[in-house]
């Protein structure tokens, strides 16, 4: 077996009297597309919010590339961030800065280098993802909701990331629309050859982007497997989701909430 | 319910705001003021807070004097002691009058448009997107947002100094009948340097309080639009609540001996 480039074990979260994760077990392989599919709040972004240090968690390890990540302060937390891109579900482009300011941001604010080299880099980032360099010059406010999740996937690989999150990367899109998105994932990640999670509920987004994908339920991971076999789990849970029937055993839990 | 309990809650909730506020200053100015330095963005706040506050403060101020004048006029006539009425303006305008005049009126245009931006980035996913672009969003968003609101305060209120005694004086000897040589030399002669120095003291701290509320608030509201309305709400309220009774402990503490 490989060594795992991202692990996490026996993670708790609470907020509160709430537990979002109750002893979360993950790893994914170097290089590997891991998707992670369950319902609203199982605790999906929560994870991701606690492998990049912006929450801590309660308990639990977290190591990536066989190095303990957690309560990491200063310099060495800068360092680590820097080895990460993330495309947030709202996009969350700076709506103050142009296009390819934005894309550049990681590169200027972050890692100081001349606006004239980040701008090249963040037009030929635009270019990846399909955005010609007229766009770079407009607002985020001026571009449709696929476009700015382009320029977001755009700012994600910006900075070359051995890393990257994606939250949701097709939640607002047309079909059409988020099939490109996927595509344009798929070619950017095999490009750089990151390692990735994505957290999902759009499972033909699932299905195409991913190598390995884990169901999350109630803050557990309850099942994990190849992207094949997501039809042949035998888990309940999984096929329920998978199918998005209203009946099976996670209905009992909504209709409590 | 009881009494009691909701008293002890209403306490404990007040204390645990308060060591939120002050572990947030000290966050605030700890990382905002070391290095890096954002000072792209600190120019950009300094123009928001400071210049573009100008009219709004320079028309209080304005009035402000003019009414002072008056009103010290119709209270010393009744005395024959009518020949006061350019030094107390003059003392009025630079002690009191002007830093908190103009304290009040920057946090409701700037502490308010502060934790409207702030709030939305919060809420819109910017913020923790700014830490994922190796950005600390201390240093980025709210080091230049303090410093630029303690300079500019003092400097907007010795403007409005400035024109709040123009205004008095205009009144005096327009309205009410002063020599034009009488006022002038009556304001320079009873105007000592620490009555401009105290208020403009005032002034650098009624610029923190106006600039961390803004942050504060902002940085830390919840769900959505109604989520900002509230932080922004908060903002105003509080900032100017503090600068009241920060205006009441400074002058007993300037002025005690």
């Amino acid at each position: 077996m490989t060594a795992q480039h991202i692990e996490l074990k026996n993670i708790h979260k609470s907020f509160g009297k709430k537990h979002v994760l109750n002893g979360l077990n993950i790893a994914v392989g170097k290089g590997r597309s891991l998707v992670v599919i369950g319902g609203s709040g199982t605790g999906k972004s929560v994870m991701l919010k606690c492998i990049l240090g912006i929450l801590k968690p309660d308990s639990g390890d977290i190591t990536i590339a066989g190095e303990n990540v957690v309560g990491l302060k200063g310099g060495a937390r800068d360092d680590y961030l820097a080895r990460f891109g993330m495309l947030f579900q709202g996009s969350a482009l700076f709506d103050s800065l142009a296009v390819w300011e934005n894309v550049a941001f990681g590169l200027i604010q972050g890692r100081g280098m001349a606006r004239a080299k980040a701008r090249d880099i963040a037009i030929d980032k635009l270019a990846q993802v399909g955005l010609n360099a007229e766009v770079a010059t407009l607002y985020p406010a001026e571009l449709s909701g696929g476009m700015q999740k382009r320029v977001a996937l755009a700012r994600a690989i910006a900075a070359d990331p051995e890393i990257i999150f994606f939250d949701e990367p097709t939640t607002g899109l047309d079909p059409i629309m988020a099939d490109v998105i996927n595509n344009l994932i798929v070619d950017c990640v095999k490009r750089l050859g990151a390692t990735t999670i994505s957290i999902t509920h759009d499972m033909a987004s699932a299905r195409k982007i991913a190598d390995d994908i884990a169901m999350i339920h109630k803050g557990q991971i309850i099942w994990q497997g190849e992207a094949n076999q997501v039809n042949r789990s035998g888990n309940a849970y999984v096929d329920q989701f998978i199918h998005g029937r209203a009946e099976g055993p996670i209905q009992m839990e909504v209709l409590k909430n | 319910m009881n009494l009691f309990a909701t008293i002890g809650r209403l306490v404990l909730e007040l204390f645990a705001e308060t060591g939120r506020i002050a572990l947030f200053a000290k966050d605030g100015l700890w990382l905002g003021l070391s290095p890096r330095y954002y000072w792209a963005q600190f120019l950009n706040q300094f123009w928001r807070i400071g210049y573009t506050s100008l009219p709004v403060v320079a028309l209080t101020a304005f009035f402000t004097g003019g009414a002072l004048a008056l009103q010290i006029y119709l209270g010393s006539s009744r005395f024959n002691a009518e020949s006061l009425v350019a030094s107390i303006v003059a003392l009025g305008i630079t002690r009191e009058l002007g830093p908190v005049l103009a304290g009040l009126m920057v946090s409701g245009r700037v502490g308010a448009s502060i934790a409207a931006e702030l709030g939305t980035m919060r809420v819109t996913e910017q913020i923790d997107a700014l830490v994922t672009l190796s950005t600390n969003p201390f240093k980025y968003l709210v080091g230049p947002r303090l410093l630029a609101a303690v300079v500019s305060l003092p400097l907007l209120v010795a403007v409005g100094d400035t024109i709040g005694i123009l205004g008095g004086y205009l009144v005096g000897t327009r309205s009410l009948g002063f020599n034009e040589f009488a006022y002038i030399k009556n304001t320079a002669d009873f105007l000592h340097a620490t009555d401009i120095t105290s208020g403009l003291i005032k002034a650098a701290v009624f610029g923190f309080i106006i600039a961390l509320m803004g942050c504060y608030h902002g940085f830390n509201s919840k769900g959505g639009a109604q989520g900002v309305g509230r932080a922004t709400t908060n903002a105003v309220v509080s900032s100017a609540i503090l600068i009241l009774a920060a205006n009441f402990m400074l002058t007993s503490l300037l002025f005690g001996d």
